[in-house]
């Protein structure tokens, strides 16, 4: 069974008087452990999918089955259960609460699914460790390198062990050495078997997925496999 | 999550966003410390001045009667016009009123006028000079001090002895002895028996320690010949007020051949009626001043919603961000309101702290202080106050559409 299968759908937006199609009659079905990116330009609704699959929006019609859970009908609160068990957020500006230390931020999500103080410190150490920050898990945002920070969003989003990882543009406010570094550690999420999902316009950055879905007009454009060794041989010659 | 730990998460993230923003936080807050400032010592003022007047009023004695020709209150001209013509109560319907009544300890006349009193080249200009009998010292509830009260012998004989208040025996003799010296008041001549405790003020304007007290014939010879007198009934058990107050109305119809179905022409106050008039007004200066001093409250609380605007505003990608890994809404909800209420009991807090002090200086001159009861209702007022106003703001931060808040720069 699929881990996301996305059926028909739809996403309009009212604009004034003008119905905005961003998404239209999609189908998509991605399977557990898989590492997807998802391309296209600026307006082609990419961001409405991502939107859509991370539960932050609910389609205008068609149904999205997320581990075997029917999420289309569901209301504000039962999403956000489901965001903070099923998904891992990074984003392109990292969003980290810039008054809280690396530990706190990545405690947040554990926080909310109401885990005890040391059940909480445990994993969020743990999740630390995985990227690499364990030694700076006191340091506010601010006392951190961009990619730091970013790993530090990243530790974020693994530290509950969700079903997807979703990672919006991760490398935009990188630069590319620091961004490559951010992939090699996607790559090693993908290979403890982590499901990813990239959105990106950078095609150095789809080329690290095994599958890359191009995004047009609302529509699947493209659904490619790529050749998995070349991406994993890129990491490592720039490792 | 629960709701334990969303409120301590709330209050953690309250205490960093009210740090981070410090001047502004204090800003905000000073509204509501003034605010709770007016109302505490509003509050503590309507208090202490209600404890004064019970404490003044008390010298009234709950148990006694007070007949007089006209009401202690006259409302209205109307009632004015109807008592003015009303007879005096003459010393022979006292005499008659002791003779029949049976259900009083003590009975005694009273008049009184203001006359210079003098004393070798020393003299006191306006002293309260009363003519009354031995019984006022049952009724009016007056401890001597020094020496005796007039005994019934010199009341009824009109003997020239008098008792003063201590305040008129400081000024006639200063240190020296009063008992045994002669004083001057109007043209007679009285010797000093006894001396009354220190009683203070009534009301904070009738002094009772400038008084002389006279045996009530001696006052109808030198002073006043015709006065209309005030009668003082002290009741035997405070529990037959009503059936003594019957009695006496009785009796002075009588007296006064009052004809049967026509009105009384002469009143009966007591310590009630005095009680109840005050708490009237009293009720009314409570109200329009909590109310004008609330409203200042009110201004803080504006302030409150006002920067909890703001702060939801520019936290907006926080809250975006919050959403996207699973806050609830009523976990935003809660993290906004208990960062108003904080800012809000921040204010109480340094509020009361103001408050403290100042009602020290309002202790001065009424029994005034800042009970524990007053400064937990100002905390809690505060709170609410935070509360109600930070809804609004917190509302509109829970409903944010994760989406949009995101996007948010």
């Amino acid at each position: 069974m699929s881990l996301i299968r996305l059926q028909n759908i739809s996403r309009r937006y009212q604009m004034g008087a003008e119905t905005i199609h961003a998404l239209r009659e999609v189908s998509l079905e991605i399977d557990r452990g898989e590492y997807v990116a998802i391309m296209g330009p600026s307006g082609s609704g990419k961001s409405t999918l991502m939107n859509l699959v991370g539960c932050l929006d609910t389609p205008s019609s068609g149904s999205y089955e997320l581990n075997g859970v029917n999420t289309s009908e569901m209301d504000d609160n039962q999403l956000a259960g489901i965001r903070n068990r099923e998904i891992g957020f990074v984003f392109q500006t990292f969003n980290l609460l810039p008054r809280a230390n690396a530990l706190r931020n990545v405690e947040l999500p554990l926080i909310y699914a109401g885990l005890s103080n040391e059940e909480r410190k445990t994993m969020a150490l743990d999740a630390l460790t995985q990227v690499g920050l364990a030694d700076r898990i006191h340091h506010k945002p601010n006392e951190l390198s961009g990619g730091q920070r970013q790993r530090v969003a990243v530790a974020r989003a693994l530290v509950t062990n969700p079903s997807i990882i979703l990672a919006d543009e991760p490398t935009g406010n990188l630069d590319s050495r620091t961004g490559e570094e951010i992939m090699a550690l996607f790559e090693t999420l993908s290979r403890k078997g982590n499901t990813l999902i990239v959105v990106t316009h950078e095609e150095e950055v789809a080329r690290h997925a095994r599958r890359i879905l191009r995004i047009r007009d609302g529509l699947i454009a493209s659904d490619e496999k790529t050749e998995k060794k070349s991406g994993v041989d890129a990491v490592l010659a720039v490792l | 999550m629960n709701f334990f730990t969303e409120v301590k998460e709330g209050l953690f993230i309250a205490w960093d966003a009210i740090r981070a923003n410090k001047l502004r936080s204090i800003l905000t807050t000073l509204g509501i410390v003034i605010g709770v400032v007016t109302v505490t010592l509003m509050g503590t003022a309507i208090d202490g001045l209600n404890r004064a007047f019970l404490r003044s009023v008390s010298m009234l004695g709950a148990d006694v009667l007070y007949l007089s020709r006209t009401s202690w209150f006259i409302d209205s001209y109307e009632e004015w016009l109807k008592v003015r013509d009303r007879r005096d109560i003459t010393l022979a319907q006292v005499r008659e009123l002791e003779k029949q009544m049976t259900l009083a300890r003590a009975i005694a006349p009273f008049v009184d006028a203001r006359r210079p009193v003098k004393y070798k080249n020393r003299n006191s200009s306006s002293v309260v000079v009363i003519g009354t009998t031995e019984q006022f010292q049952f009724t009016s509830g007056s401890v001597v001090g020094q020496g005796r009260f007039l005994t019934a012998e010199e009341a009824d004989g009109g003997r020239p002895v008098c008792v003063v208040g201590s305040e008129v025996a400081t000024n006639l003799f200063q240190q020296g002895p009063a008992l045994g010296n002669k004083i001057k008041v109007g043209q007679q001549v009285f010797e000093v028996v006894g001396v009354l405790e220190k009683q203070g003020n009534f009301l904070g304007h009738f002094n009772l320690d400038n008084q002389v007290i006279i045996p009530v014939k001696q006052f109808l010879g030198g002073i006043w010949h015709d006065p209309d007198f005030e009668v003082q009934v002290k009741v035997i058990d405070v529990k037959q007020l009503e059936d003594a107050k019957e009695e006496l109305r009785g009796i002075m119809r009588k007296i006064r051949r009052v004809p049967p179905g026509k009105e009384d022409d002469f009143a009966i106050n007591q310590q009630e009626s005095f009680i109840s008039t005050f708490n009237r007004v009293a009720g009314t200066i409570a109200t329009v001043g909590l109310f004008i001093t609330g409203l200042s409250l009110f201004v803080g609380g504006i302030g409150i919603m006002n920067i909890m605007f703001v702060s939801v505003a520019e936290r907006t990608r926080e809250i975006g961000v919050r959403k996207a890994i699973g806050a609830k809404r009523r976990t935003i909800l809660i993290q906004f309101l208990i960062e108003a209420a904080s800012i809000c009991l921040l204010g109480g807090v340094l509020a009361l702290a103001i408050a403290w002090p100042v009602t020290f200086l309002i202790g001065k001159f009424l029994p005034a202080t800042l009970s524990l009861t007053v400064a937990g209702i100002a905390l809690l007022v505060s709170i609410l106050t935070g509360v109600i106003s930070g809804f609004f703001p917190a509302w509109r931060a829970a409903r944010m559409n994760p989406v949009d808040a995101l996007r948010n720069e």
